[in-house]
């Protein structure tokens, strides 16, 4: 078994370190021949990875009712805009009030400024959940949907530190694609760690039996807040890169229906798997651009439509529906990529059997 | 009265009007195997959850090893050593069988999210620790076969000795058993009882269980309390209790 093992192990490490050479390659190759609006939507699928992985912690992984995203989105936005903006820009920006003395002159490069925009995002996380995870199901739902849009009323009147409803314009452009895919990439290994790790078996073990997990010495109430303080924290990454990718930022564009979408995206992926939320968010976000045909007039052949904004979000609304009433575990359920899956389905040549005690599937990994 | 690892004080519950258990004290030390009995809605079960901590009861203390833990919670009441398994299943069910136990083991793992998620020599060390003994405890109760199944697709018997298993992968003193022999047939509630027996010396281990099979119950138990309608009416040896009238107009009706 143990010399199985090795071997399995080392071709799997093997098709993996050349996945990952060909996905650099890959990311080389777009960014020399893509244009400039197909790269637009290639950064914004990775931004939608980052978001979907951080609801999916919180909502797939640890089994809680979370609709808050779209207002730690919005601190992780304004966090990290303020930071990195120039005193000159942040002058020009705010001219129905001046910017509170204290940040006009603050000015971080990008990095550190999008690090401290997960942070503001993860302490806040933290501290709605110390409150918010004594409810449990709709419950809680509805209190992260009431955070999120105190945030977003908040972000809206402190106008001396938001600029308000004006929002705030001419941003650097930041977010290239090595930023938003390194940090997707980033995220991803982050959360297939976690997740392997004796914290992610114990999340886990709360979205299966709450009390079951308390009578084995979990400790639920700190681990529900410390899942939910980390997916904040991703959250305010995203936000932070999302700032920067749209140069414009403002209070409207963290309306809690953002949040929906993000949702939208874990369910079609599979509620609790990583790799269903990393395809979801890919297809979701380029069919996002694809359909957008769908909204203007419609040539059937024998009649023309004039033009119906929003049909798109018909369509994925129909998606939706199909997905809820035939496969209500979405791509993936909770299955994850793994090269002895592709095997199994025989998509890549099988190994010799060998003299398995138990003869299971290689399962087993040595962790 | 010092010595007793456990020892409830005069405990009752009350939920709105309904006094689901009153003036409960038993005494338990360590090494015995207590039974708990009494007929349906008796309030057996809110016993145990009573001392195990997932309800606080309305009055009276409970003492675990000299430690008041009456108002602990659960996962602190299982920390200092108290482990149980539940009438109605509760196994983590997208979960493997392996990883179930592996859960269990997580309070005593002694880690901390930077070391784990950065999979650091320490942790890695920690972890292949708690691999090897949670194969050892299922292949203590007869699983190891099974460690890549979903918990849940197991039958029911193996079930139950799977919530054992992760029982004592939390490192108890005294384990609680609720009805372990639900729906076994006799063959295996004999087995069930040699196996209790045989944990009970091999982990030192006090146990309390709750069961409806007399035949389990008298089998292994040298003492038992029972109950009715939250009121404990007899308490004594498996001989004494067969003989008290009480216990027999609970479980037959007056006569």
């Amino acid at each position: 078994m143990g010399m199985t093992n090795i071997k399995s192990v080392s071709r799997n490490t093997w098709l993996t370190l050349c996945a990952s050479l060909a996905g650099i390659i890959l990311l080389f190759v777009i960014e020399e021949n893509f244009d400039r609006f197909t790269m637009q939507i290639f950064k914004l699928c990775a931004i939608n990875v980052i978001l979907a992985l951080s609801l999916n912690l919180i909502n797939g992984f640890t089994g809680l009712f979370s609709l808050g995203h779209a207002g730690f989105m919005g601190i992780g936005a304004y966090t990290c805009a303020l930071l990195a903006m120039t005193p000159a820009q942040k002058e020009a920006n705010f001219i129905l009030q001046p910017i509170v003395p204290w940040l006009l002159d603050v000015h971080l490069p990008f990095l550190p400024a999008l690090l401290a925009s997960g942070l503001v995002a993860g302490l806040l996380g933290w501290l709605l959940g110390v409150v918010a995870m004594r409810l449990r199901d709709d419950y809680l739902a509805i209190a992260t949907l009431g955070f999120s849009e105190i945030i977003r009323v908040v972000l809206t009147n402190a106008q001396p530190i938001t600029n308000g409803s004006l929002g705030l314009k001419g941003l650097p452009r930041y977010t290239t694609m090595w930023w938003a895919w390194g940090s997707a990439i980033v995220v991803t290994v982050f959360l297939v760690l976690l997740i392997k790790s004796s914290y992610g078996r114990a999340f886990k073990s709360i979205r299966d039996n709450e009390i079951a997990s308390e009578a084995m010495g979990i400790n639920v109430f700190g681990m529900k807040v410390l899942s939910f303080a980390i997916s904040s924290f991703l959250a305010g990454i995203a936000g932070g890169l999302l700032a920067h990718y749209l140069t414009t930022i403002d209070p409207k564009q963290f309306f809690f229906l953002k949040t929906f979408d993000i949702l939208l995206i874990v369910v079609l992926g599979g509620v609790g798997s990583i790799t269903g939320s990393i395809i979801a968010a890919i297809a979701v976000t380029a069919s996002m651009e694809l359909l957008r045909f769908l909204d203007g007039p419609l040539n059937f052949g024998f009649m023309v439509t004039s033009g119906t904004p929003g049909l798109r979000m018909v369509f994925f609304s129909a998606l939706l529906m199909i997905v809820v009433i035939f496969r209500q575990q979405g791509l993936m359920g909770t299955s994850e990529f793994s090269w002895d899956a592709l095997a199994r389905i025989g998509l890549l040549p099988r190994r010799k059997r060998s003299h398995r005690s138990n003869g299971k599937t290689g399962k087993e990994r040595v962790e | 009265m010092m010595g007793a690892l456990l020892e409830t004080l005069d405990v009752h519950k009350q939920f709105g009007g309904l006094v689901a258990v009153s003036a409960f004290s038993i005494r338990v030390e360590s090494g015995e195997i207590v039974g708990l009995i009494g007929p349906n809605g008796a309030g057996k079960t809110t016993s145990f959850n009573l001392i195990t901590g997932v309800y606080k009861p309305t009055r009276g203390r409970v003492l675990f090893d000299g430690r008041d833990i009456t108002r602990l919670a659960l996962h602190d009441i299982t920390r200092l050593g108290i482990a149980r398994t539940f009438q109605n299943i509760r196994l983590f069910k997208d979960m493997s069988v392996l990883e179930n136990v592996l859960v269990a083991q997580h309070m005593r793992m002694g880690t901390n999210l930077f070391e784990a998620t950065l999979r650091l020599p320490s942790y890695l060390r920690k972890e292949k620790h708690i691999h090897e003994q949670a194969r050892a405890l299922l292949a203590e109760v007869g699983l190891d076969a099974l460690e890549g199944d979903k918990a849940t697709s197991l039958p029911y018997g193996k079930q139950r000795r799977l919530e054992i298993a992760r029982a004592l992968a939390t490192e108890p003193k005294l384990l609680f058993l609720d009805e372990p022999a639900a729906g076994m047939n006799p063959q295996e509630s004999a087995e069930l009882m040699d196996f209790i027996l045989k944990i009970r010396d091999q982990f030192q281990l006090t146990i309390v269980l709750i069961e409806h099979h007399m035949q389990v119950v008298m089998g292994i138990c040298k003492r038992m309390y029972v109950l009715d309608y939250g009121v404990t009416i007899a308490h004594g040896t498996p001989e004494e209790i067969q003989k008290d009238p009480k216990v027999i107009e609970a479980y037959l009706g007056a006569p």
